[in-house]
């Protein structure tokens, strides 16, 4: 957490925000892969945040009443 | 590269055990001595239910005595990826963690119809932890190894359902299937393997990992097993939100039906890019035996790789949440940082995500109007060395853990019926998806059996043992 302290990159203090907020601990030691892997996991979603849907869309979650 | 020649099939078996020429107990006892013999080197199973499996092997014998009717897998030797849970055992789904759970009081819906059926549980296989993972590798119990090189992977999360029916310690296993966990080690080891729809075989009483993408299925040395172990598993459960209501539909009968009619054509685009010459070669074989000239383009393919990447990590970083907490240090590190970065993914990206999915469902699903069977390659490489970080692709550097699933990952996100089919190229087979539309696992292993009897798809004999 102390690098956080430190920091002034928007990504890494989300990590910390989100962290804090959901009671998650991130060590000093594992937070560059923490960072690398949610770097790739925002790439991916921003892949598809980018593509078009109707408004009308349902997600295709599980679900049967 | 010899086809073939270790290992009664499973159908040999339960017609020899049927028949009263092979006891189910020596049967048994013929696997557990080549477990015994073989997984020193190959690391495939992390628990061997020796005592039940003779248990069992003996009722299967005593009902053929007393004159009764027995399954269409009686005496089949079988084993489950460790996330099944098995009556006695701590399901521990490749972690550290889960090895504090109390013993399961009840075995998997899964191993349920395969012992209902007459086939013997004999032991519990090795995997990724928690499932996510396409290596086979495993910080706890080591790597699952490759039957047919040790030194290289056996590809996961199912590396010892792969790794155990390569090299024919049993004739089937049962494995899990989220991105690819049943059709990627089937490609490295070189078996056969069958993702159905998603929701056609109950996943109740397995350990889960992404809920909306979780499948499980079985992997075996040739279509015709594969195809007894999918019927003996069909069937509505109740105890699977998921589950199909729809009847079961035996598929054996139909596997000599052949593929006259059907319309096939291979993956192009996306599925042509980032692949090795051997997958290349591997599906040019399979395109030439079932003379398939045209080629479909997968809509938006990439994107639905990435949705199924958020999804996966984001809900599975919902399922772990707490043990991320409470016992962060005890997860082998690359998964909980994955996990870690997954809790951190904004929820509108997920929706997004799963609204993207319905939208490329109804595309893809389209394609099925005009093709009955679509080609693409299962991975874009063959097993890579134990513990290989990256691979070098038309002169590019790429991380290995990363590319193993892009071909795998489109298809299952949609929940498609696939048979991984192998085809065994010198040094190492390599395998090849062949895709259905949902709930069509028939015409899937229809064109399986024909490839398997025009001998372009064959699980090559272990060699690495």
């Amino acid at each position: 957490m102390k690098v956080a302290e430190k920091s002034t990159d928007p990504l890494d203090n989300y990590i910390d925000a989100v962290a804090k907020a959901l009671a998650l601990p991130v060590d000093d030691a594992w937070r560059p892969a923490v960072r690398a892997n949610l770097e790739v996991s925002l790439r991916l979603a921003r892949l598809v945040d980018e593509f078009p849907l109707p408004d009308e869309t349902e997600p295709a979650s599980v679900y049967t009443a | 590269m010899t086809v073939n020649t270790d290992g009664p099939s499973a159908q040999q078996i339960a017609q020899a055990v049927a028949g009263g020429k092979l006891s189910a107990i020596d049967a048994t006892e013929a696997a557990l001595a080549r477990i015994a013999k073989c997984d020193s080197v190959l690391n495939s199973f992390t628990d061997i239910t020796a005592d039940r499996a003779r248990a069992k092997a003996r009722a299967v014998d005593a009902a053929i005595a007393a004159g009764q009717k027995v399954g269409p897998l009686a005496g089949v030797p079988f084993a489950v990826k460790n996330l099944f849970d098995v009556k006695g055992l701590a399901t521990r789904a490749g972690s550290k963690i889960n090895r504090d759970l109390a013993p399961s009081p009840r075995d998997a819906t899964l191993i349920e119809r395969m012992e209902a059926a007459g086939a013997v549980l004999v032991g519990a296989l090795n995997m990724g932890e928690y499932a996510y993972d396409f290596t086979g590798e495993n910080v706890h119990d080591g790597p699952s190894r490759n039957p047919h090189d040790p030194t290289r992977m056996t590809g996961g999360s199912s590396g010892g359902s792969g790794s155990a029916v390569g090299s024919a310690l049993v004739p089937i296993a049962l494995g899990s299937d989220t991105n690819g966990s049943i059709r990627v080690p089937s490609s490295f080891c070189g078996v056969f393997g069958l993702k159905p729809t998603y929701g056609r075989l109950s996943r109740a009483r397995s350990f889960p990992f992404v809920a909306s993408l979780d499948h499980l299925g079985p992997l075996a040395r040739n279509v015709g097993d594969l195809a007894l172990a999918y019927d003996a598993m069909q069937g509505p459960d109740a105890d699977d939100a998921a589950c199909t209501t729809r009847p079961v539909e035996p598929v054996a009968p139909l596997l000599a039906k052949g593929v006259d009619g059907l319309r096939v054509a291979v993956a192009g685009g996306y599925f042509q890019k980032n692949v090795f010459p051997e997958a290349v070669e591997a599906v040019a074989r399979i395109a030439k035996a079932l003379n398939a000239t045209r080629t479909v383009e997968i809509p938006e393919a990439a994107r639905a790789r990435a949705a199924a990447y958020v999804i996966t990590t984001t809900e599975g970083a919902s399922l772990h949440l707490d043990r991320l907490r409470r016992r962060p240090n005890d997860f082998d590190p690359a998964v909980r940082d994955r996990l870690i970065a997954g809790a951190m993914v904004p929820a509108p990206l997920v929706d997004r995500a799963q609204k993207f999915r319905r939208w490329y469902r109804a595309r893809v699903l389209e394609l099925f109007q005009s093709v009955d069977v679509i080609i693409a390659p299962a991975t874009p490489c063959i097993a890579p060395k134990l513990g290989q970080v990256t691979f070098t692709l038309d002169g590019v550097e790429l991380p290995v853990r990363a590319n193993i699933g892009i071909h795998t990952q489109p298809i299952s996100f949609i929940g498609l019926p696939v048979v991984a089919v192998p085809v065994p190229l010198e040094p190492m087979p390599i395998g090849v998806q062949i895709i259905a539309a949902p709930w069509r696992e028939d015409i899937a292993l229809r064109v399986a059996h024909a490839l398997e009897r025009m001998g372009a798809a064959a699980a090559p004999a272990p060699r690495g043992l």
